[in-house]
């Protein structure tokens, strides 16, 4: 930058403050997403899990329990393939497909690119899988109403300690696979200790979508949960 | 893997911050409980940071603990990695107090 010619001058520098989110052009979007989803009014839920946790069995077992209830639309994501948008297709849902190439989390963009290919409508509940891992898609907001995480018993008791961003970024928890919970060391105690303290108060509902048992209870309390936002139509 | 668009937001938005000085370095402030990996970083910043006028910006990291406050007694510490009980009491009414940072806090411009 200098010429070398023979005179005094600095580079003076300037902090700038900025303050701002790092994600805040995201959670622009999100908020965006969100309004388009009131303003059709949908209940969105984005559901958070480590792959294997059984996102897509507890979205089908809760579709089949809200039969006549609340009319449901799918968005997938997942890094690559369609399994599960097939399997969403297949039981009679609308679902669209999101790949989301090598990301390992959906944010408000790829939301927002679903969204308009959906038949928004006709829908009174729209449930996002969001890509299987525990450590980012809590911080990239999608617009929807409710962040579920889905834990399950065979994943270990220590998950909250371990993924504390993913727990704090929740506002209602399932835990699935209770049936295998005589077969495997899990310490409930401490698994809910954990949760209790990084988010307090937070609805949980301790299932098995093998055996069926705790569905009703969860399946009631998100129809009551819509039915909070939404008038179904 | 999510450091990329992470990265790409920090980008967007030092150069709006910056109007059209060069940018000398950035800093960030991150707790604990959001996720990024420092070098990871770095390594899409080079990238994607070339060609503009952050190019030769330096990033600097400023992490903030996880901090929790026990609501029995008061402590304030920093949670173990297997349990979040509070360390002087041993009490569960512990609360998320600090570490929850994310933010492009200043930038240096020349």
């Amino acid at each position: 930058m200098c010429d070398g010619h023979n005179h005094t001058h600095s580079h003076t520098t300037t902090r700038v403050p900025v303050a701002e989110q790092i994600l805040s052009a995201n959670d622009r979007i999100a908020q965006r997403n969100h309004s388009l989803l009131h303003q059709k009014n949908i209940y969105g839920i984005n559901i958070m899990a480590s792959p294997g946790a059984g996102k897509t069995s507890v979205l089908l077992k809760t579709l089949e329990a809200l039969q006549g209830r609340l009319k449901i639309g799918v968005i997938e994501g997942d890094p690559a393939g369609s399994i599960d948008t097939e399997r969403a297709i297949k039981a009679g849902m609308p679902a669209i497909q999101v790949n989301t190439g090598g990301e390992c989390h959906m944010d408000a963009v790829m939301m927002e690119d679903a969204l308009s290919q959906l038949p928004l409508d006709d829908l009174d509940l729209l449930v996002v899988e969001n890509v299987g891992n525990l450590i980012c898609p809590a911080n990239f907001r999608l617009g929807t109403h409710l962040n579920l995480v889905i834990a399950s018993i065979p994943e270990g008791d220590d998950k909250p300690y371990k993924y504390p961003g993913m727990y704090m970024g929740m506002q209602a928890l399932i835990v699935n696979k209770i049936d295998i919970l005589p077969y495997v060391p899990f310490d409930m105690d401490y698994f809910q200790q954990g949760v209790e303290i990084l988010n307090p108060g937070i609805a949980t509902f301790p299932l098995s979508c093998r055996t069926g048992e705790g569905l009703d209870a969860w399946a009631d309390w998100l129809v009551e949960k819509a039915r909070a936002e939404i008038t179904p139509k | 893997m999510h450091e990329l668009s992470v990265t790409q937001s920090i980008l967007d938005i030092v150069l709006q911050h910056a109007k059209e000085r060069k940018v000398q370095q950035v800093n960030l402030v991150i707790g604990q409980f959001s996720s990024i990996v420092d070098d990871s970083v770095q390594f899409y910043w080079d990238i994607i940071a070339k060609e503009t006028l952050a190019a030769e910006a330096k990033l600097h990291f400023e992490r903030i603990p996880g901090e929790m406050t026990c609501s029995s007694c008061n402590h304030v510490f920093h949670p173990g990695s297997e349990t979040f009980l509070c360390p002087a009491c041993e009490s569960n009414a512990v609360r998320v107090s600090g570490g929850r940072e994310f933010q492009v806090d200043s930038i240096d411009v020349e």
